[in-house]
């Protein structure tokens, strides 16, 4: 009799007892996993829990019997960044995290590059500043080889490799010395984005003009404008011609056409004729005394 | 570049709604690469549209309303927590994100000005929330890589993604 009741006594604390020597749920993460590839995650212990995974990309949760592989497929992150999972189970909870980190071909580039159009010949006025993402719009922060590539009207072609930091990369390059399109490019692996840079003559360099009467009138007219590099200066440009006489001056503006600007001021003997563009002065004549 | 920092803290903590606990925030930025000269103004702009975009995050995460995302986020950032806060809302999950410290570095400054990156080690404390019923807390510390674009008025996250430290 005694023997049953301690049979019965024990059988009972065994049955009260057994949720306590239940396996408490925990789970085994990955360090790391590469974004848009097949992972799982693997618990223990016994009993049902909801797994928790979180972060800025993505939330995922999923219902699954502890001891179970929570297996997730190619699909489910593929943003990259820092997630926290969590197993709740009946009794206990278990935690950790791991990262997903970006896959590894470049698929897209954003491109900055400035300015759309700018003068010949100018050091370093070219800039251009690049970003690689993964086909998941995810920046690869690993170092990645860009080539940057600037090839004018010309034909000439600059190239400078530059490794990304942090995803990004930068350059800047002159302007080439002839006027016309440039196309600035960037390459990464096998993709690559390009941008239409404009480039325009400079200042001119020099400034010539001759003079002829034309009844009472001097008639004044310059030698084609050209920059610094060769490359004719716009119609449109602006030329000052001045003529000092007696104390008085006389000015005309005269915009460039065909390359030649051309004035006509009133003849007077012993008077200076002058002509400037922008920050050139060209020759002067003395009527009269030529 | 300490009284930068002292700067950027006094301007954020201004910011803040009453109650609200507030990060602390050290910026660094004595080595930014690129050519344009970075003034203290437009650093300390930077600085707090960053830090203002995580408490917005923070509540649109909790409220599980992506409007609230409109001022701060824009581009891959905004749609990316976007697709976020409807996976919580087709879950019954919510997330409260509460940043403690924020240790910022400026690493870039590009040339054409359309463009700053940080980086940022941050410690924050997680939240998940089941239909309500808070699940755990977690504290965390990540190293997030941080790309910001001017806007008309503020500099908005164009890329916020943690990795490895």
């Amino acid at each position: 009799m005694r023997f049953r009741h301690w049979c019965l006594v024990g059988s009972l604390a065994f049955a009260t007892l057994s949720p306590c020597h239940a396996q408490s749920a925990s789970i085994t993460l990955p360090k790391q996993v590469k974004a848009g590839s097949p992972f799982s995650i693997q618990t223990s212990g016994s009993g049902t829990a909801v797994l928790y995974i979180v972060g800025f990309g993505q939330v995922l949760r999923r219902d699954l019997q502890l001891g179970d592989t929570a297996s997730f497929s190619a699909e489910d992150i593929h943003d990259a960044g820092h997630y926290v999972a969590v197993l709740v189970g009946q009794s206990s909870t278990d935690n950790g995290a791991f990262d997903v980190v970006p896959s590894s071909p470049p698929a897209n580039l954003s491109f900055l590059a400035k300015p759309s159009r700018l003068p010949v010949s100018l050091h370093d006025g070219i800039s251009g500043a690049v970003y690689v993402f993964d086909a998941y719009q995810n920046l690869i922060t690993a170092p990645t080889p860009v080539s940057f590539q600037l090839s004018g009207a010309s034909g000439i072609t600059q190239t400078r490799t530059v490794e990304t930091r942090e995803g990004r990369a930068w350059i800047q390059m002159d302007s080439a010395a002839k006027e016309g399109a440039a196309h600035f490019a960037v390459h990464v692996g096998d993709i690559s984005s390009t941008r239409i840079i404009q480039q325009v003559p400079g200042d001119p360099c020099a400034l010539r003009m001759s003079a002829r009467p034309s009844g009472q009138k001097i008639e004044l007219q310059t030698e084609p404008l050209r920059d610094c590099s060769g490359n004719a200066v716009p119609d449109g440009t602006v030329v000052t011609f001045t003529e000092a006489y007696d104390g008085k001056q006389t000015t005309v503006d005269v915009p460039l056409k065909r390359g030649i600007a051309q004035a006509e001021l009133p003849a007077y003997n012993g008077a200076k004729i002058s002509a400037a563009t922008g920050v050139v002065l060209g020759n002067e004549i003395h009527w009269g005394k030529q | 570049m300490n009284k930068l920092a002292l700067v950027i803290c006094s301007i954020f903590a201004a910011t803040l709604p009453l109650g609200a606990s507030q990060p602390t925030a050290r910026v660094e930025s004595t080595n930014v690469q690129g050519r344009r000269d970075f003034n203290e103004q437009t650093q300390a702009a930077v600085v707090r549209g960053y830090l203002e975009a995580w408490q917005n995050m923070a509540a649109a995460l909790q409220q599980n309303r992506p409007d609230l995302l409109d001022r701060d986020f824009v581009g891959t950032a905004k749609d990316k927590l976007t697709d976020t806060i409807h996976d919580q809302v087709t879950t019954g999950i919510s997330t409260r994100y509460l940043d403690q410290a924020h240790n910022l570095q400026i690493v870039f400054y590009s040339p054409e000005g359309l463009s700053v990156q940080l980086v940022d080690n941050v410690e924050y404390e997680v939240q998940v929330f089941d239909r309500g019923k808070l699940q755990t807390k977690q504290k965390a510390h990540a190293r997030y890589v941080v790309v910001m674009t001017p806007a008309e008025v503020r500099w908005r996250v164009r890329v916020l993604q943690g990795q490895l430290e």
